[in-house]
């Protein structure tokens, strides 16, 4: 793709223009959100830059929004809230997950199209749909406005996330380590937990990260299910937003950025390991 | 003999070591291994099925079921099963008793107003007039009938001699109406006010129901004779029309029979804006027809989303697959970043920059290129919609179609050049035709995900750009009509699901990529 020295000028125009073009698709995709972090240190309760921002003046710029993001109940309830429902619902998600795509990738599993089906389900569903139809089912059954439907709820969102990932890595799993491991003694749990668990690691791991993901950003279904009690950050940054947008959402935003680019890096550690465990491995 | 068996056992059935025969012991082995997959999974397909299926299936469900009005009002629903609404509204003295009794026993369970409620989506004023009719209703003078009873004989007063009649069914077959009132009262007292009817004295609308009966001509055996011929009698079709004169129109009365069924169609009719009319289904009035408008804005805003979409993200997907993968790894880093950052972050950012005084206004003022006083209106409009929605929508787009160009060999390209192609035929010819597919994969799963979005339209959407899950959440939240909110949810499940098989059989749901 490199540039041959024998390029016309056209070429050479054609070249660098795709390359403008491309770099400001890029920015529109991440300007947005690389605008925020220097946004939400802004001195003034303003949405925009203030002169003294763009002079890089010290006093332009203060941490007040994120000391606002820390001590205020208003945040750190919807905060600890959300702490307390994504590791739960992720919890329920993987352990139940795994083990149905352990399940699914046996060679002979009757109705396997119908069953995979509905276990994506979740995902092809627009939230707005399973957000109407759990409001009107959990209200029936008591679970409306409590912590365990929230839990439920996200757990039954993060579980497609799973399957396709632990799916995936079992599709390059060598099975015939599972029968060494029965013919040496292993029972079928010991052969679980010590032969096919450490392999299949990474997309379980992939897998809970995606579905906590999904639960720690989900605010349609919790709008619905949740009461007050269970008023989770981006809940909490939906109400700023549609009511009084105040400066601290910049900060809880930037704070949510971080948290992202962390998850990113460990998927992408992840990914680069299972790439080199695949490499080294024949075959 | 034994030679022959000799024979029979070489040329039978392979054994196996147990001594079964193999085909049974092989099948034996494959069903175990079907059970144990089974058994893995179906943890999890009952947690789904419980936590998921199910309330689907309740959404379904709600958006046909119509018991309210057969609950409520079931004397009136049966009244009116002969009534012909083109003869206009019922005159019959019958048919207002029946909704006399319905209404004072739906009173006194408080359901008068829910039923109301659902009248009203149907036609208005509904809400009002049974609220307003509900509230008097227990007032009105039909104590005349129970004095004239209780006067002629004070036997009539008696709840222990009414439990005793009513549990005759020889009366019960000749005073139908009375023995219908008398069980529906006894129920309401036991459940409502937590008394025993045999110590009770019924209530007016019993005697009410009793005097229809005798001045039908019934003789009861049992009960003291009484001759009603000359008695003061109320019409209750006049209380109706001095309480509200909608009682005597049509609307009220059709609707009532129109959704008198345990099952409607009248949501689903209601989300594409019409209405059960006298004859059948019609259209609504010009000014009410909402929904069809909303489902083809949906429809436009997604194709245009979606069209933004491959417009933006073909280029930026060929050059990640023909750069080395160094190079390539790191811009899809940069991807996958807004892809992982949450939703209400992007939609955020989007809420701050493109406000009138926000960065964008700002920056273009700056540079000259709009006037400071016609700064643009980019949010709370359609503008708005599709600038963060494509933002957040793109990465869905670049995925696919960058897994399926990073299969597409340079060298095809390469040869059609050296075989005389310009840039443009080389590409447009050779190159892109191949690319197709990821187009394809890439445009349903944005379709998909755009045509019911929620919170994006919502934040940025104003009145113009909002999708029609808007208004499902406002019928939700806000006007609490759930069966429509479940209409219009089935019609956009059904929608999505169309998709997603067309996705299916194009692409194949295990080829569903997450970027990891």
């Amino acid at each position: 793709m490199n540039l041959p020295v024998y390029a016309t000028a056209g070429q050479r125009v054609w070249y660098y223009g795709f390359r403008v073009i491309c770099g400001l698709i890029y920015f529109f995709l991440l300007a947005p959100i690389i605008v925020i972090i220097p946004l939400s240190f802004n001195a003034q309760d303003f949405f925009t830059f203030t002169p003294e921002m763009l002079r890089l003046d010290p006093a332009g710029y203060s941490t007040k929004h994120y000391v606002d993001f820390f001590t205020n109940p208003d945040w750190q309830g919807p905060l600890w809230n959300s702490l307390a429902i994504a590791p739960v619902a992720t919890l329920i998600a993987v352990t139940l997950g795994t083990l149905a795509a352990v399940g699914l990738s046996q060679s002979h599993v009757p109705f396997r199209r119908a069953i995979m089906a509905i276990l994506i389900s979740p995902m092809i569903v627009p939230l707005i749909i399973s957000a109407a139809g759990m409001y009107f089912f959990y209200s029936r059954i008591g679970l409306q406005g409590t912590y365990w439907g929230v839990v439920l709820a996200h757990a039954a969102l993060g579980i497609p996330f799973v399957i396709i990932t632990v799916t995936a890595t079992l599709v390059s799993f060598d099975r015939s380590l599972v029968r060494a491991a029965a013919m040496m003694g292993a029972g079928p749990l010991w052969t679980f937990f010590k032969v096919q668990m450490p392999l299949i690691m990474p997309g379980v791991v992939a897998g809970g990260l995606f579905a906590f993901v999904t639960s720690f950003d989900e605010v349609v279904v919790v709008l619905f299910l949740g009461a007050a009690g269970q008023k989770t950050l981006p809940w909490q940054m939906f109400t700023g937003l549609r009511e009084q947008i105040s400066p601290t959402i910049l900060a809880a935003a930037t704070v949510l950025i971080v948290v992202s680019v962390v998850l990113l890096a460990t998927l992408e550690i992840l990914r680069r390991r299972s790439e080199r465990l695949r490499g080294m491995s024949p075959g | 003999m034994a030679g022959a068996r000799n024979i029979q056992a070489e040329t039978g059935p392979m054994l196996a070591a147990d001594g079964r025969p193999l085909k049974d012991s092989l099948n034996r082995a494959l069903r175990r291994q079907k059970l144990r997959a089974l058994l893995l999974i179906s943890p999890l397909l009952l947690f789904i099925m419980l936590t998921f299926v199910a309330p689907i299936a309740d959404m379904l469900f709600r958006s046909v079921e119509n018991q309210i009005v057969q609950e409520t009002i079931p004397r009136t629903v049966k009244a009116l099963e002969g009534w012909d609404p083109s003869t206009g509204a019922p005159h019959d003295e019958a048919t207002f008793a029946a909704l006399y009794t319905d209404l004072v026993i739906a009173e006194e369970y408080k359901a008068h107003t829910r039923l109301g409620t659902r009248l009203n989506y149907e036609f208005g004023g509904a809400s009002s007039l049974f609220r307003g009719t509900g509230r008097e209703v227990g007032k009105w003078p039909t104590e005349v009938y129970t004095e004239q009873f209780v006067a002629s004989d004070p036997a009539y007063r008696d709840g222990a001699a009414w439990a005793l009649w009513m549990a005759d069914p020889s009366v019960r077959a000749v005073l139908p109406l009375t023995a219908d009132a008398y069980d529906a009262w006894a129920l309401m007292t036991v459940v409502e006010k937590d008394d025993v009817p045999a110590e009770e004295q019924p209530l007016d609308f019993v005697y009410t129901a009793l005097y229809r009966d005798l001045a039908a001509g019934a003789l009861p055996q049992l009960m003291p004779a009484v001759d009603v011929d000359n008695w003061d009698s109320v019409a209750i079709r006049d209380l109706f029309l001095e309480e509200d004169a909608a009682w005597g129109e049509l609307p009220v009365w059709q609707a009532m029979k129109s959704y008198g069924g345990n099952y409607t169609a009248g949501y689903f009719l209601n989300a594409v804006d019409m209405q059960i009319g006298a004859n059948g289904p019609e259209m609504r009035a010009e000014d009410e027809r909402v929904y069809v408008t909303l489902f083809i804005r949906t429809m436009i805003l997604s194709i245009t989303i979606t069209a933004t979409c491959i417009l933006l993200g073909y280029p930026v997907a060929w050059l990640m697959a023909n750069l080395p993968a160094r190079s390539a790894n790191l811009l899809m880093i940069l991807v996958l970043l807004p892809f992982w950052t949450s939703l209400l972050v992007r939609t955020s950012a989007w809420k701050v920059l493109l406000q009138q005084q926000g960065v964008i206004n700002d920056t273009l003022v700056w540079l000259g290129l709009v006037d400071d006083a016609n700064r643009l209106v980019l949010i709370n409009n359609e503008a708005g919609t599709i600038i963060a929605m494509t933002h957040i929508l793109l990465p869905f787009m670049i995925l696919p179609l960058y897994s399926v160009m990073k299969t597409i060999p340079p060298s095809y390209l390469r040869a059609a050049k050296s075989l005389g192609a310009t840039n443009w035929t080389a590409f447009w010819r050779v190159y892109f035709p191949q690319s197709v597919p990821g187009i394809g994969a890439g445009s349903i799963l944005v379709f998909i995900l755009a045509i019911g979005y929620y919170i994006t339209p919502e934040l940025v959407g104003g009145n113009k750009g909002v999708f029609i899950s808007n208004r499902i959440a406002y019928h939700i939240g806000t006007s609490l009509n759930w069966g429509l909110a479940a209409a219009l949810g089935t019609i956009l499940l059904v929608i999505v699901l169309v998709l997603y098989w067309v996705y299916d059989r194009v692409v194949g749901i295990d080829n569903v990529k997450l970027g990891g």
